[in-house]
């Protein structure tokens, strides 16, 4: 039968990368002063079942590169082999290395060898020197002497011309306790060729003595045919160290018999000379071969893996589940077959049951969405030790609530808004050790990873010890690019905001301010997208926290329905800032703008949702009206509702898959009811009402005026 | 039909090792290190074990070692998975009481071919 080893492939990548993963957690946790055995055996684990896996499913470009990976760690972990910091460094290197092969054959492309080349000449330099200083021999060398010796003694009995074989067979007395049986043996002589079997019983004890899993007996076997001395090798693989085991070619004419030949162990260890020329050969072939693919190959494309691997508790659960659905479904239709009036109860037991199986039931099958944050935390220990060795910095990273759980598609977007973050508090946020020491702070700067949940969100926090956003820069910065009036009134909050807006962050801007500001518009738009939001607290000279908050699942919608005429729309519940029924003194009438509600000295555009969306209300005018304060891109926008319904969670659908994009919604739901609801994009709505950031803008000057 | 533990703590030997097996008719239990393997051993017969050496929690070698103490497992055939660079694991391996020794990289002929030695 022939295997499909492809229907493998995936399970293979997926776990090596976990196993990459843990070597290189485990790399950075390595105290080279005092390593610990488990760790290496940890590393060495995962770098073995990696070559073991390639070299099953074909992949002998990575196989052959993590044997020599494997070869060094087993020094290591037999202590024949001091480990430095540039080995972790050469290691951790391997890891990328491997992780871009592996990428690479995901992705259908042939792996790019220069990298790998190139780091394999270094570790068989170290190898090298190692058996050179004759400290330790390694597994491998033990095997090519070995080899040598084999070849030495091989070159007599090749055995073509042999009509049969004699062989002499004495296993030891426990073989029976190894599961080693002869009688299997004899079976696969004898489908080498015909067999003759003789029993020696001499030195069967007297029946008193005898042990009954013992193996007392001998053998004198003769197999006619043509079977070469491998194949007779072969079936006595296992037992041959423990056994007295002669083999000699049977001739049948009367020639003289050649010295009967002991078969050691040496035997069977295969030439490897040859196999490693060939090795070799093919190392330097692909090597050529690759480099002219290497433009297309070099590119880290991360193929959106379909699979998600779930633990069986979980899916337990849901069976768990399902059943008791089932059972309450069984119920319910029992009791409609014959139903009177005084099961009403009953009846309402059973809905109430039902519901609470169905909430449980989308709770449990949300949560094999989940993984833990760490997937996404558990690059940074990497990021974090490489950037401060180039940047010459002492940093701790601390990484807490690493087994918060988090969707994965939120989890698989959030990871650059994250290292960008993680980037700048490094860069622009922690100090030299120099300056810190001299502003009297700890010579090793920290930054701290924080996730939590809270309500239905997930935050994740970035927080650093170091300078802090400098205000007055990132003013006088804002007010040079026009983004906002050197007459404005921020406050502190206000100004620190102002580094996530577009058109902020320049070039100069990284060299020119020591605090943030590089594409940080970027990072607030990704998080937007997820339905999340990200602001940040700063005190200058202590450092700053960056708060992100995201919602838990991205297919799951907490959400406020409202209506407007006839038709039922959602707000995200996260946008909604609060909900007022408007006084007429509240409503600011601006000349040629649109008007504003004056809440609490503040200004909001108020957006008419009736007339955004062209439809009937019930109440035009926003005199008396409902307000809903909602807030997106950082505007704040009052919009008016005709009336506020219930609060749900609502399973969104992709009105962009299903239909195409559209301005100012972000999606679509199934109400109890049957009906259709359009889910509102608080940003969307902003440009589609033209309140943006020129009208906020404006709206200030007028209260400049206003108040001057 | 004979049942077989296969013990990998790499799921995609697991799989691999599994689906090859039970194409060629054997039943298969799977386990993924060493201490699992021996409660799944404990629970139910199992007529050959083919397990992985390298292991988090019980390797290989542990596991043989604990099978051949049990009374059941005295005489059945356990066949290791190891790398050819690997000869000092062999030894181990036979000294804890292991049959025989399947060399990685195999492929699917390989391994029903020595699983056929074994049990015929």
């Amino acid at each position: 039968m022939s295997v499909d080893l492809s229907q493998f492939h995936q399970v293979f990548f997926e776990e090596s990368y976990e196993g990459l993963d843990v070597m290189e957690s485990a790399l950075l946790n390595i105290d080279l002063s005092e390593i610990d055995d488990e760790t290496i055996n940890e590393i060495f684990r995962a770098a073995h079942s990696i070559k073991g896996g390639s070299g099953t499913f074909g992949f002998k470009e990575i196989a052959e590169f993590t044997h020599v990976v494997e070869t060094l760690l087993d020094l290591i972990r037999s202590d024949q082999f001091e480990m430095k910091s540039d080995h972790v460094d050469l290691f951790l290197r391997s890891v990328d290395c491997i992780r871009t092969m592996i990428n690479q054959l995901e992705n259908g492309i042939s792996c790019d060898m220069e990298v790998a080349d190139e780091l394999k000449a270094l570790f068989t330099t170290l190898l090298d020197g190692e058996s050179a200083e004759g400290a330790g021999s390694s597994a491998e060398g033990a095997d090519s002497n070995d080899a040598d010796s084999a070849a030495a003694t091989k070159t007599h009995d090749s055995q073509s011309g042999a009509e049969g074989w004699e062989i002499y067979f004495k296993p030891e007395l426990d073989i029976l306790r190894t599961g080693n049986d002869p009688v299997r043996m004899f079976r696969e002589l004898s489908e080498l060729g015909e067999l003759s079997v003789i029993a020696v019983t001499d030195e069967i004890p007297s029946i008193s003595d005898i042990d009954p899993e013992a193996c007392y007996m001998a053998w004198n076997l003769t197999l006619f045919g043509r079977a070469t001395k491998e194949q007779v090798n072969e079936v006595f693989e296992w037992v041959v160290d423990d056994s007295e085991l002669v083999i000699t070619p049977l001739i049948l004419q009367s020639e003289p018999l050649d010295e009967p030949v002991t078969l050691t162990n040496e035997d069977l260890v295969v030439d490897e000379s040859d196999a490693t020329n060939e090795f070799e050969g093919k190392k330097t072939s692909d090597g050529k071969s690759s480099t002219t693919k290497k433009a297309v190959a070099k590119k880290d494309v991360k193929s959106e893996s379909a699979s998600i691997r779930v633990g069986t508790d979980k899916i337990d659960d849901l069976i768990n589940m399902v059943g008791e659905l089932v059972i309450t479904q069984s119920m319910l239709s029992e009791l409609g077959k014959e139903f009177s009036i005084e099961n009403m109860p009953k009846l309402m037991e059973g809905l109430e049951q039902m519901s609470m199986h169905t909430r449980e039931l989308q709770e449990n099958v949300m949560r094999i969405r989940m993984l833990p944050i760490s997937f996404a935390f558990s690059r940074f220990p990497r990021l974090v030790h490489d950037m401060s060795k180039n940047l010459n910095k002492k940093v701790e990273l601390v990484l807490l609530g690493e087994q918060t759980e988090l969707d994965k598609t939120v989890m698989e977007r959030i990871g650059d808004p994250l290292v960008h973050l993680v980037r700048n508090s490094l860069d622009h946020g922690l100090e030299l050790p120099e300056k810190r020491l001299a502003l009297g702070k700890d010579e090793m700067g920290k930054i701290t990873l924080n996730a939590f949940h809270q309500g239905g969100n997930i935050i994740i926090q970035i927080i650093d010890d170091g300078a802090g956003l400098n205000k007055e820069k990132i003013l006088s910065k804002a007010i040079e690019n026009g983004l906002v009036l050197a007459s404005d009134h921020l406050s502190d909050d206000q100004i620190n905001d102002l580094i996530f807006l577009p058109g902020f962050s320049t070039a100069e801007a990284v060299t020119d301010i020591s605090g943030r500001g590089v594409g940080m518009d970027v990072v607030r738009r990704n998080i937007q997208e997820l339905n999340g939001s990200v602001e940040v607290e700063s005190t200058e000279g202590e450092g700053s926290i960056f708060t992100i908050r995201l919602p838990l699942t991205l297919a799951i919608l907490d959400g406020q329905l409202i209506s407007v005429g006839e038709q039922v729309y959602i707000f995200p519940l996260v946008s909604i800032v609060e909900s007022i029924q408007t006084l007429d003194q509240m409503i600011h009438r601006v000349s040629g703008g649109c008007d504003v509600l004056r809440l609490r000295n503040e200004y909001i555009p108020i957006v008419k949702l009736w007339d955004v969306f062209n439809v009937k209300p019930k109440h035009e005018t926003v005199e008396n009206g409902l307000l809903v304060i909602v807030e997106g891109d950082n505007i704040k926008i009052a919009v008016l509702v005709d009336d506020l319904l219930g609060q749900q969670q609502v399973v969104i659908k992709s009105i962009r898959e299903n239909y195409r994009p559209v301005h100012g919604i972000s999606g679509a739901t199934i109400l109890g009811d049957g009906t259709v609801s359009l889910i509102l994009d608080i940003s969307g709505l902003i440009k589609l009402a033209g309140v943006g950031r020129d009208t906020y803008k404006k709206i200030s000057d007028d209260n400049d005026t206003e108040a001057a | 039909m004979a049942t077989i533990l296969a013990v990998d703590d790499s799921a995609s030997m697991r799989q691999m090792v599994s689906f090859t097996l039970k194409g060629a008719g054997y039943d298969v239990i799977e386990a993924e290190d060493g201490q699992k393997a021996l409660d799944k051993a404990k629970a139910g017969a199992v007529d050959l074990v083919l397990t992985d050496v390298n292991m988090p929690i019980m390797d290989g070698i542990e596991l043989v070692k604990n099978l051949r103490t049990l009374p059941d497992y005295k005489f059945t055939p356990i066949l290791m998975l190891t790398t050819e660079s690997a000869g000092d694991k062999k030894v181990q391996g036979k000294n804890a009481g292991a049959t025989g020794w399947l060399v990685k990289p195999f492929n699917p002929e390989q391994l029903l071919a020595t699983i056929k030695k074994v049990m015929g």
